[in-house]
């Protein structure tokens, strides 16, 4: 096969019991933060578990209900890096400014 | 057998006339703008982010029932949604055409059902509790702004999600479309889901009723 029979296939990965196992976790993990919310935990470490519960969920949605699990590495490098650094400059503004301000806050 | 091969000289990926990336233009156009997309969220929710830590008297009305009950019941829906595109998908790659418009209209159906419980959930904000993007009875102004800006934004997003896939049922169905065009409005269906695994647990759970 020379390199320009390389066919654009559509993907096949993933089994409708695949797709449901994550939905399953997915609830699960939103019936975790639905949880949390009953606990009436501290701001910053509300705001903390909460991100980091939905990180993982949005990891789930774009590895197995997007596909990108079944595509060719050099998709998730197009695309990902350059996300998450353009965040992170977000990030590094906002962050340690809100963390002052509640820091100056009367008690 | 190409010219290259024949001379026995490994040809890269980059060098032309290849697809590096095995993906139609269509889709890499979706994850572009889903990409970018993202990024306006990531700045919405982070400048709200912001004001949410470093104001005093930001207002925690949601009580966990009716209020998280409601936007839990959304979540449910919309996560279920989900689960119907990709297994739209899935039958649209196989051929099935039937059974792919099918679990098109059911995902349409879960969109709906969010749309109308986010807007009845807007309408009791707006006419019960008096709540604008300026004024609020509980505190800053600023908590109305913030969740009509995100929330409306991503109702805007479901509703435009919502009359994309019925364009491409109909499409599918009369055969214009084939299954790469479903694969691609999945992609901005999941997309739309997975902002508001972000927007639920910022501006709802964080913005529970402390007492």
């Amino acid at each position: 096969m020379s390199a320009h029979d390389i066919a654009i296939e559509p993907h096949h990965g993933g089994t409708t019991k695949l797709f449901a196992m994550v939905w399953v976790y997915l609830l699960v993990l939103t019936g975790i933060e639905i949880f949390l919310a009953y606990e009436r935990l501290a701001v910053v470490l509300m705001l903390v578990i909460l991100i980091g519960l939905s990180l993982v969920k949005s990891a789930l949605i774009v590895a197995y209900f997007m596909h990108l699990r079944f595509e060719r590495l050099g998709v998730f490098l197009l695309l990902i890096p350059a996300m998450v650094f353009c965040i992170c400059m977000m990030l590094i503004w906002m962050f340690p400014d809100s963390l002052r301000l509640m820091e100056l806050r009367p008690h | 057998m190409s010219h290259m091969e024949a001379e026995g000289i490994v040809q890269s990926n980059w060098s032309g006339g290849t697809s590096p990336f095995a993906m139609n233009s269509k889709k890499l156009g979706m994850w572009l703008f889903i990409i970018s997309d993202s990024l306006t969220f990531s700045a919405l929710l982070i400048a709200y982010a912001w004001l949410r830590l470093a104001t005093p008297n930001w207002p925690r009305p949601f009580e966990i029932y009716p209020a998280i009950a409601f936007s839990s019941l959304m979540t449910f829906a919309l996560l279920t949604s989900s689960l119907t595109m990709v297994l739209g998908v899935a039958a649209a790659n196989r051929g099935d055409r039937k059974k792919a418009v099918r679990y098109i209209l059911l995902t349409m159906l879960g969109g709906i059902v969010f749309v109308v419980l986010h807007a009845t959930e807007w309408y009791k904000l707006i006419v019960v509790e008096h709540v604008t993007p300026w004024s609020n009875p509980w505190g800053t102004p600023l908590f109305g702004g913030t969740l009509f800006g995100l929330t409306g934004l991503h109702m805007l997003h479901v509703t435009i999600g919502v009359i994309y896939l019925g364009v491409v049922a109909v499409g599918f169905s009369k055969e214009n479309y084939q299954a790469d065009d479903v694969e691609v409005s999945g992609l901005y269906w999941h997309f739309v889901d997975l902002v508001w695994m972000f927007i639920f647990p910022m501006l709802y759970l964080m913005s529970v009723n402390p007492n």
